[in-house]
């Protein structure tokens, strides 16, 4: 075998090993979205791999009999409730950590790292009966509420390594031209990291429109669209629906999701801090 | 423009920490006090009626279990993707979105998509009944095959979260200076050399890092397992679930929430002992 053959087949071992991760990552995707459309005697006809018969009945059926509309829209409120708060908490925070040193600094950011391994979700359990007292349980606040202590650690974590890379010079320059300390922040420092910041706030919007357990124990009417799936798709009190409402779930779930990150994919690398260049 | 000795600093963190400590801190002692007490007294009663029931023991056993299956495996699959993917070719930055879209899929809708993937006359079935590999259905649903339940959601799971790991290694391996593993080079290491001498060495941080946080999160394992297995797999945030909303047993509930914790808080401690919040630093 020559060099050149040689160098073919590593190329193609290459390739297929490429093809076959991407084609395990996307291809249950694509059958779950076609499954989703499908009639179900194309998808019980055990010799039909692929339906070929197609409906938008069951996704219908799902957002506006079984409520799944509605779950979207209180999904976006919480998403859009834990943006506002975890930000407005959050960005003064990073903003500490990552342009100034005092003492106690290790220690806070330690602190920060370590609760963002709390298993905050599961301490919903003993929260519940705050929020009854405080009527706060079923609300949509509440879960918002909820979400943003799970979000908060991240915000801070991301919003500082956006903040760090914002040159500090130029935050001094203007206040050598006289703009004082705040107004050099909101004049200068804010715009140039606005882009990351948005991508931030896209991460948080998944965060939160991911979150099941939050949202499943702390409402009852007011349910965001995965609550509302998992108490129609499974538990004792809501039975097994057909498949082929899973796969129209599964749709519906995944959507928004993957449309977001299609627009912030470029800073969701960034975010964790690689550059792909 | 690094303002020493100023109150400025803990003035803008104040607001975040003190909301975070709220939210970490009343459930804790909440918790601590629904668990421990009766009529005000303390008591160790619910803790005997938990430890009693067999499904804690299985709940803790399934989700250290489901961890122990799915952590590894996800580490080594992300480490040879990372080291894979992380030269130039035609379609990287295709293969690498492709690779980080599970990052957005939640744990529900995993379950979901896995399912029809394994179920009865899901893809994988119809697929193999077709070539003619197999002539029954394999089942993976039900309680009489909880092995398979078992396989199924350590399936899903590697598909949705290997993600997460993959994209940390990769940023690990993206800082390791070409110059380390060009000197190599010019003293005549090769490929394998290279990899064992200076690439996994200088990974071990990024490794070390994925592997505690895939294992902290795993605790906390619910959405996917509740979709796929019920309670059929036993787990510890789904036996506090269920406990709280079908039973309404508060306090047993929160022992639950207090074992996550625990298992958490160790696990954590573990983490700071390796690990230090160096990325966190005013890059100057």
């Amino acid at each position: 075998m020559n060099d050149e053959t040689k160098f073919m087949l590593k190329k193609l071992i290459f390739y297929t090993f490429i093809f076959t991760v991407v084609a395990w990552i996307v291809i249950p995707i694509i059958i779950s979205t076609l499954y989703g459309f499908a009639l179900p005697r194309d998808y019980y006809d055990p010799k039909k791999i692929l339906p070929t018969s197609f409906t938008i009945k069951y996704v219908k059926t799902l957002l506006f009999t079984l409520g799944a509309l509605d779950g979207i829209k209180n999904s976006v409120i919480v998403a859009l409730i834990t943006i506002t708060i975890s930000f407005a908490l959050g960005i003064p925070a990073g903003y500490a950590v990552a342009k100034f040193l005092f003492p106690g600094k290790d220690t806070i950011k330690l602190s920060i790292v370590a609760l963002r391994m709390f298993p905050i979700p599961v301490m919903a359990i003993p929260l519940v009966v705050l929020y009854i007292k405080l009527n706060l349980i079923d609300t949509l606040l509440g879960v918002a509420l909820a979400h943003t202590a799970m979000a908060l650690p991240f915000v801070v974590l991301i919003t500082s390594s956006i903040f760090a890379g914002v040159s500090t010079e130029l935050e001094e320059a203007g206040m050598v031209f006289g703009l004082t300390r705040f107004g050099s922040f909101f004049r200068i420092t804010l715009p140039l990291a606005l882009p990351g910041l948005a991508a931030a706030a896209m991460f948080t919007f998944v965060m939160s429109w991911n979150e099941v357990f939050v949202a499943s124990i702390l409402t009852l009417s007011h349910r965001t669209l995965p609550a509302q799936i998992l108490s129609i798709m499974a538990g004792a009190s809501g039975g097994a629906a057909p498949d082929y409402y899973k796969f129209a779930a599964a749709f519906i779930m995944i959507l928004p999701a993957i449309t977001f990150i299609f627009f912030a994919r470029k800073y969701l690398v960034t975010m964790w801090g690689i550059t792909l260049k | 423009m690094k303002v020493k000795s100023s109150y400025i600093p803990y003035f803008l963190i104040l607001p975040a920490f003190a909301y975070l400590l709220f939210f970490v801190g009343y459930p804790l002692v909440q918790a601590l006090y629904i668990a421990f007490t009766q009529n005000g007294q303390f008591s160790l009663a619910t803790v005997r009626k938990t430890f009693a029931d067999p499904y804690f023991w299985d709940a803790l056993k399934y989700t250290i279990a489901l961890a122990g299956v799915i952590v590894p495996t996800q580490v080594g699959l992300a480490l040879i993707l990372a080291l894979t993917v992380n030269r130039a070719f035609k379609g990287k930055d295709f293969t690498i979105y492709a690779l980080t879209i599970p990052l957005t899929i939640s744990d529900v809708a995993a379950g979901l998509i896995w399912y029809a993937i394994l179920s009865p006359s899901g893809f994988l079935n119809k697929l193999l009944l077709n070539i003619g590999l197999i002539h029954q259905p394999i089942y993976f649903f039900g309680y009489q095959y909880r092995h398979m339940e078992f396989l199924a959601i350590v399936l899903a799971e590697l598909w949705r979260a290997t993600s997460i790991v993959f994209v940390i290694i990769l940023a690990g391996l993206q800082m390791i200076s070409n110059e380390y593993l060009e000197a190599a080079e010019v003293f005549g290491a090769d490929y394998w050399t290279r990899l064992r001498k200076i690439v996994i060495p200088l990974l071990k941080p990024s490794i070390q890092s994925a592997l505690i946080i895939r294992t902290l999160f795993a605790m906390q394992i619910f959405g996917i397992v509740w979709i796929l297995a019920g309670r059929d797999i036993p787990i510890l945030a789904g036996e506090g679930f269920y406990r709280l909303t079908e039973l309404k047993e508060y306090d047993v509930a929160s022992i639950y929430a207090l074992v996550i914790a625990g298992l958490s808080i160790l696990l954590g401690a573990l983490y700071i002992k390796f690990m230090k919040a160096e990325y966190l630093e005013v890059r100057r």
